[in-house]
């Protein structure tokens, strides 16, 4: 039997080592060599070619307007470079600290969210959706409160006893209830697709927590009653027009409204062929056929000037976060991180999912960013943040 | 984590994988399998097409006498895209222009809205204040002559302040000139805008909406000679239709210049007899109606009998074919439309009339060809009873003894036709028809190129109607039950006829007609051999028969072209005769019936008033007089005649409606047209020495305009080949000035356009 409370003496005096900064950084312990290095490339791939993209569709109006043809493509390198700070940040924090912030973070969301509704906000392409800082700086604050929401969530389900994992019917309730405020508020913008990456996120994190399965059921059944027998009540004409175009893509009337944009989108992704016509060549886009196209239909940019290669690219990579995501959440040691990194998967997920198939005529369309490549700070800072708080988990999954 | 949480995990990983797959997959769809669909559109996007309008082609006479040339108007145009981009949504600029153009701005606002747009609520654009063409296209406003200095002052000022009239342009279009006024209006016809549904349509493929076509008249007929092949301008445009880059530009070829076989002095002499013949008709009295002749439609044909061409045609009431330029209001098109005789429409192709006696040189070829000796003689009773019915000459005249076919046809015998007719209705059965009756006369007339198309270079010719017993019973079959339903009003009467009387006499032939109708009795047989009854013929019909008569028996088609030259002068081509058909009827009755139809002119024929003293030494005429009876209306006045009648080279038909006897109408019209044509009774002759007209066509100088005949140029042109002699060669001369300019829509369609 070993002594173990002997204690051992060492030969040379105890006297910490000096270690370099490389190996510091090289240690196994070290943050560095936890993160999962392969989401971030393929994070950084995604924020690079968004780069590109924005760029290409910006370069030539921004030109005719006299304005700086790089100035789009300079101010998301900027998002990148406050992302990266946010999201190391977001990493970094012990997230036991942040279960304590948690409930600051959904408070500040909720403000922000009301404060849209407010005077404060601004309306922009017809969602009352911005707050208008001075100096030029807008703020999206319903891309802050998905966070906060994947957030709080994972704070009321993964705070579990021991012993009993299972979320009861009162856990359910109540993030149901801290889900419904910022999606009142975002459903008044009006902002029908944050609301379905609510719903979407929602469903994943429950799932996930092995909510019972009849409130998972019960939710589908509500959303279907919700969609079919409620919205068309609620929703604005050109709301629903946005889904009756995907039903009815050649209906004459929709050629003129939001048809326009699919049809525009459609032409853009599909005249670019294997290879696509080469970036800043494409005419779709140089010719600023297609709206929004350096945000929300950023995607009609790859799919025209890069082609299958390129638009192709770009859903594998944002396939890896996912595919990593997913993987952080198996591997997690705790239900909270488990939880966190399920909802984030669902948010890029969804997400990602309506906005390149609204580009490509498959679903409706909303005003949801494509995750890195969408040219827009609060997205930008919310998506890294995301990612950071995915790398927080990865890092505390190994036993150390 | 337990094995629940695991199995929830791999529920989002197929989900993820799905959504995944499904992404690709569509855009792979998209990008390859309809790959070329979109790049199409895609293209079709981005490029805009200017249109530069080719030079249309001039219309000249046989001698090279312009008829239609081009003309040079400034037009005013307003582009609605660019006024609604205005802060003020254009209405400065709609005052500043209504000031240059004399019309009030709400009007002008009024007539740039797109057809079927919301003005105000409740109140929709309609034509015809809207503009029912693409809304990025300049809609014309208003028009100038550009030689009107005084007037186009103001106009010019658009252009030179352009900072204060956005979205307003001036410019030059090239817009047709009648050099002759309204001669030979039937003949030219008219130029009309294309509509949207038509520039769509593969004919018109490279014209746009808005460009001016021909509509009757040769101008449609030879409309693609004339048109030319328009420049196009490639423009690569984004979403603003803001010009990125230009991608090629084709120039335009002009049109090349049709030769009519017209001859303008002849087609004014012609006109001019024929208006004054017919308003001498209206001074006479109709004495059967106690009234005067209305003499309201009238035509005068004159045809080269060697190859079928047109030297004249004049049709009676007339228009101006300026009215249609650039487009006919609406106040003139309805005065046109309700003027008695319709102006709009040819007598000479598109009227239908009976031919009365003039159809008697079919009757003889017939009678001839159904047995009867040419040299025959045959009673001329003053009235004749076949079956139950009595035929009179008309005034009841009649001859003592019987007569040969040279004095029937002097003095127009109706009865000896009736008996010939009767006799051939009888050895075809009669009423009770054989299996494969001959029926001689319907042939006959068939073949002289009645009942069909004459195939002249007019649009909406008329066929006529030749009854024999085939035809009568196929109407017969079609109207007892279907179409007229005789049988139904043979029962029920015709109760929704006002007038009693009316309504029962045609009950009564609705019940003869439902169980006889089929019947080809001998009335029909009888009347049909002196142009009565159930014949209808076209005066072009007529003409080309006497032609055919005069030339020894070919039917040729009518031809109004001569020929095409090559806008640069460089090349030309040459209308061939069409020949129709030969006639059945041997040369010595064709020679006969000629060597008759020299006496109708001559004292004792029917046309010897209207001949009296016309030198018959010098150019000899042939000629027959027809008098058709028309139902409740004075008759119809005839006279077909050619000449020289020993060498013959014209043939003419003259036909007034209800004027009287071809004798005293017809005829002296006639008569003044072989005057002016030969230059007797104080005309300087119309036709070169010896009777002739040019044969060559007119020529294209170096300096662009048009040589007569036998003009010397310094490089003589080339004959096309006949594969392409309707194609357009000339090189990239442009229209009279700037050219209008059209924007072509060609996108796919699904723009905010």
């Amino acid at each position: 039997m070993t002594d173990w409370t002997t204690p051992r003496v060492s030969p040379v005096p105890l006297r910490p080592r000096q270690v370099s900064l490389r190996e510091r950084a090289l240690d196994r312990t070290s943050p560095l060599r936890q993160l999962d290095w392969i989401l971030l490339v393929a994070v950084a791939a995604l924020i690079t070619v968004g780069g590109l993209l924005i760029w290409s569709a910006t370069k030539q109006h921004q030109l005719n307007l006299g304005l700086d043809p790089q100035a789009f493509l300079k101010k998301h390198i900027i998002n990148a470079v406050l992302g990266l700070g946010l999201g190391t940040t977001a990493a970094l924090v012990d997230y036991r600290a942040l279960r304590a912030y948690a409930p600051l973070v959904y408070l500040a969301s909720c403000i922000g969210l009301l404060a849209v509704l407010s005077p404060l906000g601004s309306t922009i392409n017809g969602a009352h959706s911005w707050i208008v800082l001075p100096a030029g700086f807008q703020i999206q604050p319903s891309e802050f409160a998905k966070l906060a929401v994947v957030v709080g969530m994972a704070m009321l389900l993964g705070e579990k006893r021991d012993g009993e994992s299972r979320p009861r019917d009162t856990d359910v309730l109540s993030v149901l209830g801290l889900c419904l405020i910022p999606m009142i508020l975002v459903m008044g913008q009006p902002d029908f697709g944050t609301t379905m990456v609510f719903i979407f996120v929602i469903l994943g994190v429950l799932s996930v927590a092995e909510a019972p399965a009849r409130w998972i059921g019960g939710l589908l059944l509500a959303g279907v009653i919700m969609g079919v027998g409620v919205a068309p009540h609620v929703l604005q004409t050109y709301q629903l027009d946005r889904f009756r175009v995907v039903a009815n893509p050649a209906d004459k009337d929709f050629a003129k409204g939001v048809g326009f944009n699919v049809h525009q989108a459609l032409i853009a992704n599909g005249s670019g062929g294997l290879t696509g016509k080469g970036l800043f060549h494409g005419s779709q886009t140089q010719g600023r056929f297609v709206p929004e196209q350096q945000t929300d239909f950023v995607f009609t940019v790859a799919g025209e000037e890069l082609g299958l290669v390129g638009g192709g690219g770009i859903i594998l990579a944002l396939g890896v976060v996912l595919w990593r995501g997913l993987r952080i959440a198996a591997q997690a040691t705790d239900p909270f991180g488990r939880l966190v990194a399920a909802g984030v998967v669902s948010w890029f997920g969804f997400q990602s999912f309506v906005n390149i198939g609204m580009t490509l005529g498959i679903m409706p369309v909303t005003g949801l960013p494509l995750p890195f490549v969408s040219y827009g700070g609060s997205s930008m800072f919310a998506n890294l943040m995301a990612i950071g708080l995915l790398q927080n988990v990865h890092m505390r999954s190994r036993e150390l | 984590m337990n094995d629940h949480s695991a199995l929830r995990l791999v529920v989002l990983r197929v989900l993820v994988v799905s959504i995944l797959l499904t992404l690709l997959g569509r855009l792979g769809y998209l990008q390859v399998a309809e790959g070329a669909h979109y790049r199409s559109a895609a293209s079709a996007n981005r490029v805009r097409e200017i249109i530069t309008p080719a030079a249309r082609g001039q219309i000249l006479d046989a001698r090279g006498k312009p008829l239609v040339s081009n003309r040079t108007d400034l037009v005013v145009s307003v582009t609605r895209s660019i006024l609604r981009s205005q802060k003020d949504k254009g209405a400065a600029v709609l005052q500043r222009l209504s000031r240059v153009v004399g019309i009030p701005a709400d009007q002008i606002a009024l007539l740039i809205t797109p057809c079927g747009e919301r003005i105000k609520k409740g109140v929709v654009a309609r034509a015809p204040n809207c503009w029912n063409g693409s809304p990025l296209q300049p809609v014309p406003i208003q028009s100038y002559r550009a030689d009107d200095l005084a007037q186009i002052r103001d106009v010019l000022a658009i252009e030179e302040h352009a900072e204060d009239f956005p979205g307003i342009s001036a410019t030059y279009a090239a817009v047709r000139k009648y050099d002759q006024g309204s001669l030979a209006a039937h003949v030219l016809g008219y130029l009309g805008p294309l509509s949207q549904d038509e520039a769509k349509k593969p004919k018109y493929k490279g014209q746009v909406f808005g460009s001016v076509i021909g509509r009757t008249g040769v101008e449609a007929v030879y409309d693609d000679q004339l048109r030319g092949v328009n420049g196009v301008e490639k423009l690569q445009v984004d979403l603003n239709s803001t010009v990125t880059g230009k991608l090629g530009t084709v120039s335009p070829i002009a049109g090349d210049n049709l030769v009519l076989s017209i001859d303008a002095g002849i087609q004014k002499a012609a006109e001019d007899a024929l208006a004054q013949g017919m308003a001498a008709a209206r001074t006479r009295t109709d004495p059967s109606r106690k009234r005067h002749f209305i003499a309201p439609k009238g035509t005068a044909i004159v045809v080269d009998v060697t190859n079928g061409q047109v030297v004249a045609m004049a049709s009676n009431p007339t228009y101006d074919p300026a009215e249609f330029v650039p487009r006919i209001t609406k106040k003139n098109y309805d005065v046109l439309t309700s003027t008695p005789g319709d102006p709009l429409t040819s007598a000479a192709t598109q009227g239908l009339f009976a031919p009365g006696s003039t159809f008697k040189i079919v009757s003889t070829a017939a009678a001839v060809k159904a047995g009867n000796s040419i040299t025959g003689f045959y009673p001329c009773p003053g009235s004749l009873k076949l079956g139950n019915r009595v035929f009179h000459n008309f005034e009841g005249e009649s001859t003592p003894n019987s007569i040969d076919f040279r004095t029937t046809l002097i003095k127009s015998c109706d009865t000896v036709y009736y008996q010939l007719a009767y006799n051939d209705w009888i050895h075809d059965g009669g009423t009770h028809a054989i299996t494969h009756p001959r029926e001689v006369f319907p042939k006959m007339a068939r073949s002289w190129g009645f009942g069909s198309k004459s195939g002249i270079d007019l649009p909406d010719e008329r066929t006529g109607l030749i009854t024999d017993r085939v035809y009568k019973q196929h109407f017969w079959e079609q109207n007892k039950t279907k179409g007229l339903e005789y049988c139904r009003h043979a029962k029920q009467g015709y109760p929704a006829e006002p007038d009693k009387a009316r309504a029962a006499y045609l009950t009564l032939l609705a019940k003869e007609f439902c169980t006889d109708g089929y019947r080809y009795n001998a009335g029909d047989a009888a009347l049909f051999a002196i142009g009565q009854g159930d014949v209808l013929v076209s005066p072009i019909q007529l003409a080309m028969a006497y032609a055919a008569l005069a030339n020894g028996g070919t039917v040729f088609e009518p031809r109004l072209s001569k020929g095409f030259l090559s806008a640069d002068g460089k090349s030309y081509s040459v209308q061939a005769p069409v020949i129709k058909g030969k006639l059945p009827v041997s040369a010595p009755v064709l020679s006969y019936i000629r060597s008759a139809l020299q006496g109708v002119v001559q004292p004792g024929g029917t046309a010897q008033g209207a001949f009296a003293g016309f030198p018959l030494g010098q150019v000899p005429l042939a000629g027959k007089t027809g008098t058709a009876d028309v139902l409740n209306k004075s008759p119809t006045s005839w006279f077909a005649s050619f000449a020289p009648a020993n060498k013959p080279r014209y043939a003419m038909v003259v036909m007034v409606t209800e004027a009287g006897t071809g004798g005293t109408t017809a005829a002296p019209i006639s008569r003044q047209i072989w005057n002016a044509m030969y230059g007797f009774g104080g005309h300087k002759p119309l036709l070169d020495p010896g009777g002739q007209l040019p044969a060559a066509l007119p020529v294209v100088l170096p300096n662009g305009s048009i040589g007569p005949p036998g003009t010397v140029v310094p490089v003589p042109p080339t004959l096309r080949k006949a594969a392409d002699a309707s194609a357009p060669t000339g090189s990239g001369t442009q229209a009279l000035g700037a050219p209008v300019i059209w924007l072509a829509e060609r996108r796919t369609g699904r723009g905010p356009s």
